[in-house]
């Protein structure tokens, strides 16, 4: 118990330190970097609730693909940053309110809501011995077969949209020949000359 | 598992259709574009004749309550699909001439319409919001389609951000509802909230009206029309054709299949907010296009009325009301393609023209044009015998017998200051002298399609009984199970 309690202590100061210093880092890559230890304590948080799915899920997309898409953003990108937020201190005060009213929110929430009965039996949704993902995959191809068809006609047309809107089929690009690849024998690619010493070629 | 798969058959076959034809344009080495519009055209006729002939007695579901087909959700289906079908007839000629001809965009607007179909059967929230993304994701791509253009992607990227905002409000709205009622089946949802179990709650109220806010952006009704005007005079003509009418069909078809379904005993609640958004439309409609000089935008304006005299039917909230929204629609979309044949026809030898002025003397260079325009402008406004004043007729004897006297009035008065732009056109083409520039001839498709739709608006009067016996049959669908039957009780008090 007080292992877990640990951990969790552990997990979410460092989470909630390294969420400050994304905004507060000068520097925009340590600000990716401060991300990515985020979503890394976050799913701790996650295996700590049990939800072992989702803590994956969180490194595999959100480390992964979106932050690593992120750096590459930052770092091809020539914005200035320092520049960019500037004079952004003159927002502090409506910041700061409406900061302050979604806290004073949150404080009522809690204070007041209960917990239904019924919610506290759907939080242990799942089934005896069973794993997280195992239990989603038997009800995702199963029950949801036809949301999780209609989820990926939505990417395909997602995928098909970014095609129409940015290829540009022009006669200048190089594309890559794999039968060509394949074809080069090492007669083709490497030519043996013999070379006198210092001449150079 | 069979049996699912046959209620979702028409859907099934333009899914399948819309990869097979993606793999062929992308592996083939040749343009296919040509080849690809006629195999999409031919995939929508297809399930459009499976969705007509589906329609099973008494409403069936599938995967668990997800997906429902009955006599509704068929014709509107069918409906939808020949919509899609005749914009991309449309749009082959504009596209090739204007340098636009992709094969992709074809297959967008298929599974544009797999989308809409989904949407229209959509039986449960997630379901609907799940039908809803894959048709504006389509949508919003087809907008920009013409890359190089400032306006065309401008277009494209304000459709894409009001979509994104409408969709939240949706899943906002969404969430409340599912939260208060602990369901996201629609039957499940009315299940909740039966009358004896007194008031609905605050929360529920709240949710009702987000998600009736993003239904309403998808039919582009007051408030929520800001980026219709853009949208349309942004698009390619051709995109602007197909916006007017399918997405429109659909939308409006699962906005009254929600609220008729999922919120039966809600009818107080959310009949107040469709009798102010009917109103919001039909004035705007009316009012803003009077200073319009383009032509999409004009017609832009033109549909926003028309969705809020489609409204009207629906505010009644009883059967008759409903199969005088479905009839509206269904005459609004012929109307509607009707004008686009011309509308895509107004091309002289520099290039397309879209202000309302260049369309002086047509009535001289192009007679026949002139005279499909006229027709289709007059049907618009409303004036009888043609098809569009039997629309307004339905929908307006439904209203007054659901006592809505004070939106009948409100919206036959917008209907008569409508009617002050549409006959401006029709002056402007008659009595206008011509310009010294003729326009080039309409293409053969333009003129067929033109000419189908002017006669049709023309000779409704004469043999109206199948569509309005089908509209009645598919509102009767609506209202067949008990939880329903309460709200005619309420609503004719």
């Amino acid at each position: 118990m007080t292992l877990t309690a640990l951990a969790f202590y552990l997990f979410a100061t460092v989470s909630v330190a390294s969420a400050f210093m994304v905004i507060a880092a000068r520097n925009p890559v340590y600000s990716v970097l401060f991300l990515i230890l985020t979503f890394f304590n976050s799913a701790g948080l996650f295996v700590l609730l049990g939800a072992e799915f989702l803590a994956l899920l969180l490194v595999v997309v959100y480390v992964g693909a979106v932050a690593v898409l992120f750096l590459f953003v930052v770092m091809m990108l020539d914005i200035d940053f320092a520049e960019l937020s500037e004079g952004f201190l003159q927002y502090m005060p409506i910041g700061a309110t409406i900061g302050l009213i979604l806290l004073l929110e949150l404080i009522l929430v809690f204070g007041a809501s209960a917990t239904s009965l019924e919610a506290q039996v759907l939080a242990t949704a799942t089934p005896e011995g069973m794993t997280n993902a195992e239990a989603l995959g038997r009800v995702l191809y199963t029950d949801y077969i036809y949301y999780f068809q209609a989820a990926g006609a939505i990417l395909l047309v997602a995928m098909i949209g970014a095609i129409v809107l940015t290829l540009v089929d022009s006669t200048s690009t190089r594309r890559q020949s794999i039968a060509a690849q394949n074809a080069r024998t090492r007669e083709d690619g490497v030519e043996m000359v013999d070379v006198k010493p210092g001449q150079g070629l | 598992m069979l049996s699912n798969l046959s209620l979702i058959l028409p859907e099934l076959v333009l899914f399948i259709g819309a990869m097979v034809l993606l793999m062929y344009g992308a592996f083939s080495t040749k343009d296919v574009t040509r080849g690809v519009d006629l195999g999409a055209m031919g995939l929508l006729v297809i399930a459009a004749v499976l969705a007509l002939t589906q329609s099973p007695n008494g409403q069936e579901v599938a995967f668990n309550g997800a997906f429902a087909v009955d006599g509704f959700t068929s014709l509107m289906k069918g409906l939808t699909f020949i919509a899609t079908a005749v914009a991309i007839a449309m749009s082959r000629d504009f596209m090739a001439r204007e340098k636009l001809a992709r094969f992709e965009f074809s297959v967008l607007l298929v599974l544009a319409a797999t989308g809409m179909g989904m949407m229209i059967s959509a039986n449960d929230l997630i379901a609907l919001y799940m039908g809803i993304e894959l048709q504006s994701l389509a949508l919003y791509v087809v907008a920009a389609i013409n890359r190089d253009s400032l306006r065309s992607t401008e277009a494209g990227l304000k459709y894409f951000v009001l979509g994104a905002l409408s969709s939240g409000l949706l899943l906002y709205g969404a969430s409340l509802i599912y939260g208060f009622s602990g369901a996201t089946g629609f039957g499940d949802i009315a299940l909740a909230f039966q009358p004896e179990n007194g008031q609905l709650p605050i929360a529920m109220t709240i949710g009702l009206v987000f998600l009736i806010a993003g239904l309403a952006f998808k039919i582009s009704a007051v408030p929520f029309h800001m980026w219709t005007p853009d949208v349309y005079e942004g698009a390619p003509t051709a995109v602007t054709a197909f916006f007017a009418a399918a997405p429109k069909l659909a939308g409006m078809a699962i906005f009254v299949r929600v609220m008729m379904t999922a919120f039966p005993d809600a009818i107080v609640a959310w009949q107040q907010i469709i009798i102010f958004v009917s109103f919001a439309s039909m004035a705007l409609g009316a009012f803003a296009a009077i200073g319009q000089r383009n032509i999409k935008r004009l017609l832009a304006y033109s549909s926003i009325g028309h969705m809020g005299f489609a409204l009207v039917g629906f505010a009644a909230g009883t059967q008759d009301g409903v199969a005088g929204v479905v009839l509206y629609m269904a005459l609004y979309a012929v109307m509607t393609l009707g004008t686009f044949a011309c509308v895509l026809s107004m091309r002289r030898e520099g290039g397309m023209v879209e202000k309302i002025d260049n369309l002086a003397g047509l009535s001289q260079t192009r007679p026949f044009m002139a005279a499909c325009l006229a027709i289709m402008m007059f049907s618009l406004a409303g004036i009888p015998p043609l098809a569009g004043f039997f629309g307004k007729l339905f929908v307006f004897r439904a209203a007054i017998d659901a006592g809505l006297y004070g939106l009948s009035i409100l919206g036959v008065l917008s209907s008569v200051v409508g009617a002050f732009y549409y006959l401006r056109i029709v002056k402007i083409m008659y009595i206008d002298a011509p310009p010294e520039e003729p326009y080039a001839p309409m293409a053969r498709d333009m003129r067929y399609l033109a000419g189908a739709s002017a006669a049709f608006a023309l000779l409704f009067f004469v043999y109206p009984a199948p569509l309005v016996e089908l509209s009645e049959l598919a509102a009767s669908a609506l209202f067949q199970t008990p939880a329903v039957e309460v709200v005619t009780s309420i609503a004719r008090p």
